[in-house]
């Protein structure tokens, strides 16, 4: 059923269906998250993580799982693999575990590592199911590094802690809320700006 | 084998395996995330109290709850105490280690232990200048704060901007949970 050549399976998610941009999925931990680079990198490889680690067993088990208890099945995968990261973050960069907050645990929920269970892995061989995984966790990575970035320095001023703006800059309601509202909503726009001009 | 005897046998081996890796991976992880608690914590209690000193651990009986205050031992002479303290702040529990004079007429220092508030204005609660302003504050007759000038008297501090309910959590809980030490201490 599936034709086109594997490496398309990475390249999809970094830009044509990237989960954040184009599909929409996360938008949770990527609104919430990104006040700093540091953050929503952190917040991005602990997502790609347990997107990998639950596609490569989901995948694998795709033919044991009865398909009444799918959904049932996966939550456990992901929250186990969710538990690992959240652990692992506490023991080794508590600092980062802190500022995350109770958003490492909420990976369980976000859509988009369900989404790819369930639209990809389940229906898919390990070697496709891992190269979807990681494109659509560095595409999720990318956008959260972007939108971070862009919050950080006009929010604080400063990128991953280093002082980049002059003393005293901040555009205060970039790292609130609104300005996580405001940030991706022209992400997206610029997203759709560009594909739209591609196709013309 | 039917349906839905699969099912359970399927859904019991998955969270049997993924209690197992769980139990295996805490084993690991939990000693090194107490350890880091206990560090923070420990170089709290030496941040806010005078250089080089000795400290001694006492038990404090407060609303039928036992706490720990720590006495700073200087040639055979208590010379401060440090305790932590807590209480709510603008949408997070405040958590702070406070070190002070041995009658608790005199704060010597102060340190955020943990906080939740908004990204950006009540964290700003940690910046440096700010926490500088606590050291050797009078605690009495009370702690005030003032907004948007330098403070004048010496148990006042200047709240931040943006951040006045995180500030004013900060001074309310110095002047309720400080005292309530002094009177289980009987100073």
């Amino acid at each position: 059923m599936n034709k086109k050549p594997a490496i398309q399976e990475l390249v999809k998610g970094l830009w044509d269906e990237n989960p954040v941009l184009v599909q929409l999925l996360g938008l949770c931990p990527a609104l919430a998250v990104t006040v700093s680079a540091e953050n929503g990198l952190a917040m991005g490889l602990a997502a790609t993580f347990v997107l990998l680690c639950s596609s490569f067993l989901v995948s694998l088990f795709r033919k044991v799982i009865p398909s009444q208890v799918r959904i049932a099945a996966y939550i456990v995968i992901i929250a186990t693999f969710v538990t690992i990261a959240d652990r692992f973050l506490a023991a080794f960069v508590p600092d980062i575990s802190k500022s995350l907050g109770p958003f490492i645990p909420l990976i369980i929920v976000n859509c988009m590592i369900l989404g790819r269970q369930e639209a990809f892995a389940s229906k898919n061989g390990i070697g496709r199911s891992l190269l979807d995984a990681l494109g659509m966790g560095l595409g999720f990575t990318m956008t959260l590094l972007l939108l971070s970035s862009i919050r950080e320095i006009l929010g604080s001023g400063t990128w991953f802690g280093m002082q980049i703006m002059w003393k005293g800059f901040g555009w205060k309601v970039m790292v609130l809320p609104p300005g996580a509202f405001l940030a991706l909503g022209c992400l997206i726009a610029g997203a759709n700006w560009i594909n739209s001009r591609r196709k013309a | 084998m039917n349906n839905t005897a699969k099912i359970i046998v399927v859904l019991t081996i998955i969270s049997i395996i993924s209690g197992g890796v769980l139990a295996v991976l805490d084993s690991f992880t939990r000693p090194r995330i107490e350890d880091y608690a206990e560090k923070v914590k420990n170089a709290a209690i030496y941040d806010v109290l005078p250089e080089s000193v000795k400290v001694e651990v006492i038990k404090v009986k407060i609303d039928d709850e036992e706490r720990e205050v720590y006495k700073a031992i200087k040639k055979n002479e208590v010379v401060a105490y440090a305790f932590q303290v807590s209480g709510s702040g603008f949408q997070s529990d405040l958590v702070l280690m406070v070190g002070v004079s041995p009658d608790f007429s005199e704060l010597n220092s102060l340190k955020i232990l943990s906080q939740m508030e908004t990204p950006g204005l009540g964290t700003r609660i940690e910046e440096e200048w700010f926490i500088e302003q606590f050291k050797g504050l009078k605690l009495k007759p009370s702690v005030t704060y003032i907004k948007n000038a330098k403070p004048s008297k010496d148990n006042e501090i200047q709240a931040i901007t943006g951040a006045t309910i995180s500030s004013a959590a900060i001074v309310d809980i110095l002047n309720t949970e400080i005292n309530k030490v002094r009177l289980a201490m009987n100073k």
